[in-house]
């Protein structure tokens, strides 16, 4: 979460250059996330926690091994686990680790009003800046994956750093370092493009998914965590994964063309206004009885 | 109509009791609080106004506040006022006149009541303006609260309360303008709710003509 040991691209809410801007290093980072090896062992739900200091929340039960219904402020990773019934009569158990995508086009980044509360790092990284939040929750409006989560007793939103604070130091996050199966993988995104690619290959080549694909939506630029599906058709099947995830249209209306109209208008009505008073001025209180036509200043 | 003027013993007309001026200056004083914090999370440019309000977290947890009695002002002021807000025959030609009334050519402006068509409109805008911002404004109150499925409502809220808003500033605008500069002695009688007989009759004649009446046949 330091703003200084990382490459900035933009931040919310900042009018002006942005401080930091302009250098670069060799790559940015992804997180390859491979559903198809996925065991549902939660050891990345645990490592989550662990690395970032949160206790292990109070779990809900719906009939799977599901932990929670929905990523938390304080549980910022959580696997998705979903009984699917294939053509065939057969039932298919989906799981999908579920965390924030670190969109390229990040809506909360576009949604949010005060000044270098998000950060998009130039490696990818979309992380919010909790000291310099002020938590309206305009970020839970612009995230078209319902990431970001408000601590009530914080007042402020909080959702998955990928674990900035390791990735700057060279480490990989704390949920990849405790894969078992090797499911998560951590690098560039050309490198972890080209993994997931290959692995989509085999399913459909060796293993008779013909379906399967890589998830990297072009709605938001693409992601800084990709998956693997099965079934790439149908992302909705692995938890309401979006099939085509963009930044919500009323925030981008709101934030864009909105933005211009109502600052030329209030601009435009305060001239209109002066210009009124310079051609007109004030009325007087005989102007009604004593007015004459031609009678003009 | 049933206002409380009346002629005062020093010559000059009671045109806003003490609780007509209350209930506009806690709607003044909330409308301008929430305009400052509100146009902060508008712009980027304009944040240093939730700055020196003390900073934007504070400006977050107020701004609500502060519309909630805006809105209970707007109540207020609609029991108070609305009977008095319907728009009239004279208010249709009153709009038929208002480039005479923008030019100050006045003596082309018909003879008006208490409340002029413009201020009328004003009355309603904000009213329902006041309404829609109050609906949309609870959504963003606890945007945590609305559950994802229900998720349209936070897109909704995020496009009708900066456009209610925009429209409320534009009458906001216009009011101001009007009470400080145009209309010299209006912002009298907000404050200490008096006006002379000679703004009265200018302004209001028929408005004024009732209200002499009125007290020359309790006399």
């Amino acid at each position: 979460m330091s703003q200084v040991s990382n490459e900035i691209r933009r931040i919310s809410g900042h009018a002006g250059s942005i401080p930091g801007e302009g250098f670069s290093r060799d790559y940015d980072v992804c997180k390859l996330v491979d559903t198809t090896t996925c065991i549902g062992c939660k050891a990345c739900e645990v490592a989550c926690l662990e690395w970032n200091g949160y206790s292990f929340s109070e779990t809900t039960f719906d009939n799977s091994y599901q932990t929670m219904p929905e990523t938390q402020w304080n549980y910022w990773n959580l696997i998705k686990f979903n009984e699917h019934e294939r053509e065939d009569g057969s039932m298919q158990l989906l799981m999908r680790k579920d965390q924030c995508m670190h969109c390229e086009e990040p809506g909360c980044l576009a949604a949010c009003p005060a000044d270098g509360a998000i950060v998009q790092y130039a490696n990818g990284i979309v992380d919010f800046q909790q000291d310099h939040c002020v938590g309206c929750g305009y970020c839970i409006t612009g995230c078209p994956f319902n990431i970001p989560k408000f601590s009530p007793t914080a007042r402020k939103v909080f959702k998955c750093t990928l674990c900035n604070d390791r990735v700057t130091q060279g480490l990989e996050p704390a949920c990849i370092k405790s894969c078992p199966t090797g499911c998560l993988h951590f690098g560039s995104k050309a490198d972890m493009k080209d993994l997931a690619e290959t692995r989509a290959t085999q399913l459909r080549e060796h293993s008779g998914f013909e379906n399967a694909g890589v998830y990297d939506p072009a709605g938001v630029g693409g992601t800084h965590v990709i998956y693997v599906l099965h079934d790439a058709k149908n992302p909705e099947l692995y938890g309401g994964l979006p099939k085509n995830p963009t930044i919500p249209l009323a925030v981008s209306l709101w934030k864009t063309p909105l933005k211009w109209i109502g600052n030329l208008a209030i601009v435009g009505g305060l001239m209109g206004l002066a210009v009124h008073y310079l051609r007109f001025g004030p009325k007087s209180e005989e102007s009604r009885d004593s007015f004459q036509q031609g009678e003009k200043r | 109509m049933n206002d409380q003027a009346r002629l005062l013993p020093n010559g000059r007309i009671l045109r806003y009791t003490f609780g007509e001026r209350l209930m506009h200056w806690c709607a003044g004083v909330s409308y301008v609080y929430l305009l400052f914090t509100g146009l902060a999370f508008w712009s980027p440019w304009l944040f240093w106004m939730a700055v020196a309000l003390g900073g934007g977290t504070i400006s977050r947890e107020l701004h609500p506040w502060a519309g909630l009695i805006f809105f209970l002002s707007t109540i207020w002021m609609y029991r108070t006022w609305a009977s008095q807000m319907h728009e009239t025959k004279v208010d249709k030609e009153w709009w038929h006149a208002l480039p005479h009334y923008i030019m100050n050519e006045d003596d082309r402006v018909p003879k008006i009541d208490r409340f002029n068509g413009g201020q009328k409109s004003l009355f309603w805008g904000f009213f329902w303006c006041g309404l829609l911002l109050l609906l949309s404004g609870l959504v963003l109150w606890f945007p945590q609260e609305i559950p994802w499925s229900l998720r349209y409502l936070r897109y909704i809220a995020v496009i009708v309360h900066p456009v209610t808003a925009l429209l409320t500033i534009a009458l906001f605008m216009i009011h101001l303008y009007m009470g400080l500069a145009v209309e010299g002695g209006a912002l009298h009688s907000m404050v200490r709710g008096d006006v002379s007989q000679a703004w009265a009759r200018a302004f209001h004649r028929l408005w004024y003509e009732r209200v002499l009446s009125e007290s020359a046949s309790k006399k």
